[in-house]
């Protein structure tokens, strides 16, 4: 028993997945996901997600990126290397802006992409959702709501009512034998 | 039993999107696909051998002369990098403005925009003449010179704008790609296939709190995409608009090169896609509806185009500088008139045809005038490198440009190679966001529940 990775229950609408959504988020269970084949809309509060920091994150490493950019032009172009260009003075800052500009937007997707990676624990190949067709409905058309084994207090039959309590009618089990 | 959504259950719309946008990469190639890849390939021979000529005889087998030393290099290279920003359009500026049409032509678009710029980069290096060497010239680091690279010249913006681009495109594009990957993941029958897909898809298992970051992360490319986009061909046109060259040195560059980008972009979208949708059965996703609306595109741009045009003459006139007068005048009626009257008559002239619906809801007639813009706008970037550049101040330095074998092969080479990717791509990834074309199906959202 002790092999039980989690439970997942699979719905057909989106509608009663954001029900579902909402039942587990008030029972106050902590390690649960849903699994979509495509962003739902509503479910994040349904969940009860905190607002995501990705856009902070993007924003201060694009800064880091215009910050890097405009000190190296400076210090390789004006006090490393004093290079006068056209007539113009030493430190003529108009023309790093567009390499500046550049660079931010180069860090800031680094930092999206990097984002994506992290949050969506992406590079983690191996998951209970692997057995049987699960994964295959949730990528393509099903909507799942899984209660992770990992959950302090997890209990099987616990985990399968309150599935049940949704009015899911494919619940499974999922890792090792039940 | 599922949600009926016009009398169809919602899950079953879902799968048969999945099977449409997957049969062309899950079953065997088609005849037609070989014969295509195999010519392709062929163009693309002709630029690996020109190339190696360039690198081994160097750039005298190239038509660039005294007074014209920008030739074909450049050309192809500006033309290339525009072809790419339409992609970017469609994929961040269009999904900025929520136009949800553009999901059935994203992904294509955006692939597009990936090789075209694989393509453009590919001529600035072979124009060093010794590419091995070109981080050496192009990158500022530190060499046994002690030197730098210029920062005030607007050609090391190009690098640092083309490897930003090309680098933000390819991560905006894998991003959209990894719930589809997902999909072919779990539909792979092979144990190849499935650890392929399997191992690109990077473990993505749908899961919401992912799809939280995923689409702030997706608004946010979007968001960067649309402002970098707009520098990239800005950025292009400094090469020539601050240099003190008559026809180059003006300030309507930026927009003028940023709306032919866009023009030249939705034209080989188009090119493109009205072949692919017959070949790989998709004329359900990529509707003529679709086509319709990108000739909307290309004459709005092919206006904006066409003020341009109009405004350099004029201004060329009323700014009273005979050396501008002269350039202006030696465009329309010197030894390059027939590029000129090529250029304004496929950019200008024939897409107003497109006003009427008839002629662009009609896939051939659409198709004859988008290939003419295709020459067009290629002819636009020749006539503003070599007629500005082949009389310039002193009549004793006039020459004229003729382009050689090698050049020709570096120009039908480049549609070979970036042909021969846009095929493989279409053989081995989704090339219609099947995750983003479920999200706006109808049905597939809870009625009421908003999303921040």
């Amino acid at each position: 028993m002790s092999s039980c990775k989690g439970y997942i229950g699979l719905y057909d609408s989106p509608e009663e997945l954001l029900r579902a959504a909402e039942a587990v988020r008030d029972a106050g269970i902590k390690k649960w996901d849903c699994h979509t084949p495509y962003p739902v809309h509503g479910l994040d509060d349904a969940m009860g997600l905190k607002m995501s920091p990705v856009p902070l994150i993007v924003l201060f490493m694009g800064g880091v990126g215009a910050g890097v950019a405009f000190l190296m032009q400076w210090w390789m172009d004006v006090i490393d290397y004093p290079f006068v260009v056209g007539g113009k003075p030493l430190f003529s800052w108009p023309l790093f802006i567009p390499i500046t500009f550049e660079l931010f937007v180069l860090f800031a997707a680094l930092a999206a992409m990097g984002s994506v990676i992290w949050f969506c624990k992406l590079g983690r190949w191996a998951s209970p959702l692997h057995q049987g067709s699960v994964m295959k409905d949730i990528t393509s058309n099903r909507y799942g709501i899984f209660l992770d084994s990992a959950e302090a207090d997890f209990n099987e039959d616990k985990a399968r009512s309150l599935l049940e309590a949704t009015a899911c009618q494919d619940i499974r089990r999922l890792g090792g034998e039940a | 039993m599922g949600k009926m959504v016009n009398g169809v259950p919602l899950g079953k719309q879902f799968t048969r999107l999945d099977d449409d946008i997957c049969r062309p990469f899950e079953s065997f190639p088609t005849g037609r696909w070989l014969v295509a890849i195999s010519i392709t390939s062929l163009m693309a021979l002709c630029f690996a051998v020109a190339a190696g000529a360039t690198v081994v005889g160097g750039i005298g087998l190239w038509g660039n002369n005294a007074p014209v030393g920008w030739g074909f290099g450049i050309i192809n290279m500006v033309f290339w990098i525009g072809i790419g920003h339409a992609g970017t359009l469609i994929s961040a500026i269009l999904f900025l403005l929520r136009q949800k049409w553009r999901n059935g032509i994203a992904r294509f678009a955006e692939a597009m925009t990936l090789f075209a710029v694989i393509c453009a980069i590919q001529f600035p290096l072979i124009h060093t003449g010794r590419p091995w060497r070109a981080a050496y010239w192009l990158l500022p680091a530190p060499y046994h010179m002690d030197m730098w690279v210029n920062f005030r010249s607007p050609l090391l913006w190009d690098v640092f704008a083309f490897s930003t681009y090309g680098l933000v495109s390819a991560l905006f594009w894998y991003t959209g790609l990894l719930p589809d990957l997902a999909i072919a993941r779990e539909r792979s029958t092979n144990w190849l296939r499935k650890f392929v897909y399997g191992l690109l898809s990077l473990g993505w298992n749908g899961s919401n709190r992912g799809w939280q970051h995923y689409e702030k992360a997706y608004l946010l490319f979007a968001g960067l995409s649309t402002p970098l986009v707009l520098s990239v061909h800005s950025v292009v046109s400094f090469d020539f608009a601050t240099s003190v060259i008559p026809g180059w040195h003006t300030t309507i560059f930026p927009p003028y090169f940023v709306a032919g980008a866009i023009l030249s972009g939705f034209a080989m979208v188009a090119t493109v896609i009205i072949v692919l949708r017959k070949m790989f059965h998709l004329e359900h996703i990529i509707t003529v509806d679709h086509i319709e609306l990108m000739n909307k595109v290309v004459i709005t741009t092919s206006l904006m185009v066409g003020y341009a045009y109009a405004v350099e003459l004029f201004i060329a006139w009323y700014s009273g500088n005979s050396l501008e007068r002269f350039a202006f005048m030696n465009r329309a009626l010197g030894p390059y008139a027939w590029a000129y009257w090529i250029m304004v008559s496929c950019n200008v002239i024939f897409p107003q045809f497109l006003w009427i619906k008839k002629v662009r809801r009609n896939l051939i007639t659409t198709y004859v005038i988008i290939l003419l813009v295709n020459v067009g706008m290629w002819m636009e970037r020749f006539v503003i490198i070599v007629t500005s550049l082949h009389r310039d101040y002193l009549p004793s330095s006039w020459g004229i440009f003729r382009p050689t074998l090698v050049d020709m092969g570096l120009l039908i080479g480049s549609f070979g190679l970036f042909l021969t990717l846009m095929l493989i791509f279409v053989r081995f990834l989704p090339t219609v966001a099947m995750a983003e074309t479920k999200a706006f199906m109808p049905g597939a959202q809870v009625k009421g529940a908003h999303h921040e």
